[in-house]
């Protein structure tokens, strides 16, 4: 955030949406990580109870709420409002 | 902070379809048929048929549809579903009624009852999902499976000489006379989903304004038959598959003429 101040741009953006990522459903598949246009959503460390590594929303301050990694995820384990 | 909604966020502009029903699924991770599923519940929910809609499922990986889709849905044997929808159609004009089925469902074993229905000029929908291997029974080798494609029944890839080629269900079932509509749509990127979504809608459109016989066939992926990550499976749809299956719409009736 500070070198963006130092380079004139603007600071601290309000995210304008917000997506909740079902821990136990999701199958770590991966195919929001690639969907999504900002790279708000990565890969987590926590095995889930289906065995596997879900994902999580990594970086809330840059989503827009486009709904994009909702329309892509097989299954429907992305909620998100704007 | 406001206090409606997630983190003063009011409006939910995406959640999960009222017609599917809240279960984790069986499909394995970046299956396409999760998002196949929820297409078809979208536009059962956009139309408000969840009622008065019969489903029919077939064997393979589609074959769990029942406890997946909030709606009546009927079990037929092997590759026979466009029959049983028949028989459904006909005896309860009044209910919507589609299939949902895989390639070596409906373009091996279910070939003759879906070109049949689609001459007879059924009023039914046909949803195909296309992956180019029999997903469920373990990765075989499909009358889609695309040239060279090593599977475990073609190990050293798939020969013309031998196997012959893939068969193109959406462009010969456009040539039939009783086909009102038929498409194909991939689901790899998000604009590609939003077009599936359009061409699925237009296919009930069509069933409600008794057109005809519609089906939409899906390109879809198999990452675990494949030997594929997800990722790399949808680029391979993107690539090798979308050259060989070119995706657009084949044929749309205008208006119901019966010639």
């Amino acid at each position: 955030m500070q070198s963006n101040q130092a380079a004139g741009k603007s600071i601290a953006k309000e995210p304008t949406g917000r997506i909740e990522i079902d821990f136990e459903r999701c199958k770590a598949c991966e195919l929001c990580v690639f969907a999504c246009p900002k790279g708000c959503i990565e890969i987590g460390a926590k095995i889930n109870r289906q065995g596997y590594a879900a994902a999580f929303f990594a970086r809330p301050e840059d989503c827009t709420g486009c709904a994009i990694c909702a329309e892509t995820c097989p299954d429907v384990c992305i909620e998100v409002w704007r | 902070m406001k206090e409606k909604g997630k983190g003063g966020f009011g409006k939910n502009v995406y959640r999960r379809p009222e017609s599917l029903v809240d279960v984790k699924t069986h499909f394995c991770p970046g299956c396409h048929h999760g998002i196949a599923h929820k297409i078809l519940a979208e536009t059962i929910d956009r139309f408000c048929l969840r009622e008065k809609t019969v489903g029919v499922a077939c064997v393979g990986c589609s074959v769990f549809l029942y406890d997946y889709i909030d709606v009546d849905v009927a079990e037929a044997p092997h590759g026979r579903a466009p029959a049983v929808a028949t028989g459904v159609k006909r005896a309860q004009p009044d209910r919507f009624v589609f299939t949902y089925q895989g390639d070596g469902d409906l373009a091996a074993i279910g070939t003759s009852e879906v070109i049949h229905a689609a001459n007879r000029g059924e009023n039914i929908t046909v949803i195909f999902v296309n992956n180019t291997t029999y997903g469920m029974t373990g990765g075989q080798m499909a009358p889609t499976t695309m040239l060279g494609q090593k599977t475990s029944t073609s190990p050293y890839g798939r020969d013309f000489r031998k196997d012959g080629y893939p068969i193109k269900m959406a462009e010969l079932l456009a040539t039939l006379e009783g086909t009102a509509y038929s498409a194909r749509v991939a689901t790899s990127t998000p604009a590609q989903i939003r077009k599936a979504k359009e061409a699925v809608r237009k296919a009930f459109d069509m069933q409600i304004k008794e057109m005809g016989f519609s089906i939409v066939e899906f390109l879809s992926t198999c990452p675990t038959n494949w030997g594929m990550k997800p990722i790399d499976a949808q680029k391979r749809v993107l690539g090798e598959m979308s050259e060989y299956f070119p995706l657009g719409v084949y044929k749309e009736r205008k208006q119901a003429d019966f010639l």
